[in-house]
């Protein structure tokens, strides 16, 4: 081994000049991400730090604008809203999700018909998703037409602008994210451990309960936390189809903007990325959460 | 087998129904002959894509939409591609702060991005003009393009590379020649996604398209505040029509590329 290791550096001639171009080489990687990182440093990162910092400098160096937050009853409401719209769309995005994702694992011939039913709204804009549940919802929508037609209630009932119905769109627009990570889980576990469970004498629901619901846990992890920290932030649908009176947090950020209020922006601001990023960060440290996230996010 | 037990066919029907139901009920509205919406048609025409197609209104927000949707095509993917062919090979350091600056804008939520953008674009005098579209949606395109040729290239054999340096092919020749051509599927790939992200984007185009750079989904927006005609049922479906196509071509691009 050691008559053939590396030839000793005897390059005196070129001395002055391979140095210098061996270092050249070794910053190619730097020279190639350093346009995209500047550009992202100079167009969105600084500016989404500056416009946080009116949280804390606002008139001067003060953290007045996070204290005034827990006597603040309009943040309370909203944040509350937030967190409840949140955990109801995440809730009815498992239950709805999980039988889709098994649907989709063991289908055979109708597999692609179905990741087709599955990815169309997923590709289709936030907007327009939420445009169609205002036609579906409304007044005369065929949601009231069809209830009235069943003879389940006399007179149209208000379901758009209602809590209900950014619930139901949201969870039409979040359910992919919960269906693919699952789906992901579920298509890595061994088929031979289910016969063997059904072999042994578990019935399917035992088999369900003590080995396949365990295997796809990291898939149920990811999905659920993809599901929430994106319902957290959500802005266009509660906006269209929501409550006039139901704030979340990113429409009261919205219209304090509007109002030029840009301290309490910020502040608000801060709030909804802090707990956004902290929800990421215990994500990252759950087992094989973190593979299935960064699968689904591709 | 056990699992088809456990969940019925129809359950998971009824759910494949209500995800896919709404956005045909759009698709089959905007092909109405009636003058309001409802369901299902009275009689079926083009009224409605008349209305979209012969309407300024309508078109110039498109004609933004589609420019700047083509912009940030170009930059987001040059400068996604050059960075994802460094980014591996960068310090570890410097590698976890550029990965996670880049793809931050996954997971910030649209609202603290747009506003973040506004504030200080406005300082700029820049709101209101395509070029600050352009130079936004490019933020927020990016982390597609990174994360798609980043998976390409981690599926390339790096012996072709070393053959071909070994042969006598210079680091440029090497790159247009061998690398290049494969990880191009994975290039394209975060091309649709870029312009597609563009092209749905409203958050950010709701605080600094202002008037002077009005996009489609603005376009939308605005005029839903006040009725829901079913023009904009017609320009549903036609953005439907487009993402889908672009999409499926990347869904499938994807699954043939090495990666």
């Amino acid at each position: 081994m050691s008559e053939i290791a590396q030839p000793p550096p005897i390059a005196v001639p070129l001395g002055s000049v391979r140095p210098l171009l061996r270092n050249w080489r070794r910053h190619v990687p730097m020279l190639l991400v350093a346009p995209l990182l500047i550009y992202m440093l100079v167009l969105y990162a600084l500016p989404v730090l500056a416009m946080l910092l009116r949280s804390v400098n606002d008139p001067t160096w003060t953290l007045s604008h996070y204290t005034a937050l827990f006597e603040d009853v309009v943040f309370a409401k909203t944040f509350w809203i937030t967190l409840n719209t949140s955990v109801t769309v995440t809730l009815g995005c498992l239950v709805l999700g999980y039988p889709v994702a098994m649907g989709l694992v063991r289908a055979k011939t109708m597999a692609p018909l179905i990741l087709v039913v599955i990815l169309l709204p997923f590709w289709t804009s936030v907007l327009v998703r939420s445009y169609a549940w205002m036609v579906l919802l409304g007044r005369h929508g065929l949601v009231n037409e069809a209830l009235i037609a069943l003879g389940m209630i006399d007179r149209p009932i208000r379901i758009l602008n209602t809590p209900l119905a950014t619930q139901i769109a949201m969870i039409h627009i979040l359910l992919p994210y919960m269906i693919l990570p699952i789906a992901n889980a579920l298509r890595q576990i061994d088929p031979s451990l289910i016969r063997a469970a059904s072999g042994l004498g578990a019935t399917p629901f035992m088999t369900f309960r003590q080995v396949i619901l365990p295997l796809s846990m990291s898939g149920v992890a990811a999905g659920t936390l993809l599901t929430f920290v994106l319902a957290l932030g959500f802005y266009i649908t509660p906006a269209m189809v929501g409550g006039p009176r139901d704030i979340t947090l990113s429409m009261l950020i919205a219209q304090e903007v509007e109002q030029l209020n840009w301290a309490y922006a910020a502040t608000l601001s801060a709030v909804l990325l802090a707990t956004a990023l902290a929800i990421l960060a215990v994500a990252r440290r759950l087992p094989g959460v973190g593979n299935a996230f960064r699968m689904s996010m591709r | 087998m056990i699992l088809a037990r456990l969940v019925p066919a129809g359950v998971v029907g009824l759910i494949l129904f209500f995800l896919a139901f709404p956005i045909v009920v759009v698709t089959v509205v905007s092909f109405s002959e009636a003058t309001y919406l409802t369901f299902p048609p009275p009689a079926f025409g083009f009224r409605w894509y008349e209305a979209y197609f012969s309407n300024p209104d309508w078109l110039n927000p498109t004609w933004v939409s589609l420019w700047v949707a083509a912009a940030v095509v170009v930059l987001a993917t040059s400068l996604g591609t050059l960075a994802a062919l460094g980014i591996a090979r960068l310090p570890k350091a410097l590698r976890i702060f550029a990965t996670g600056l880049i793809l931050s804008p996954l997971i910030v939520p649209g609202i603290v991005v747009a506003i973040g953008i506004y504030y200080a674009y406005s300082h700029y005098g820049l709101v209101g003009t395509p070029i600050a579209m352009v130079l936004a949606h490019t933020c927020l395109a990016v982390p597609f393009v990174v994360t798609s040729v980043t998976a390409s290239l981690s599926g390339i054999d790096p012996r072709l590379e070393q053959a071909s340096l070994s042969l006598g092919a210079t680091p440029g020749a090497t790159f247009w020649q061998v690398t290049l051509p494969l990880i191009r599927p994975g290039v394209l790939v975060g091309a649709l996604f870029a312009f597609i992200t563009s092209f749905d984007e409203l958050i950010v185009a709701l605080f600094i398209s202002g008037t002077g750079a009005v996009t489609l989904p603005r376009r939308m927006w605005d005029d839903l505040r006040f009725q829901i005609d079913p023009t904009i049922a017609a320009v549903s479906t036609l953005t439907i029509v487009l993402t889908v196509v672009l999409m499926g071509a990347a869904h499938l691009l994807r699954k043939r590329s090495p990666a």
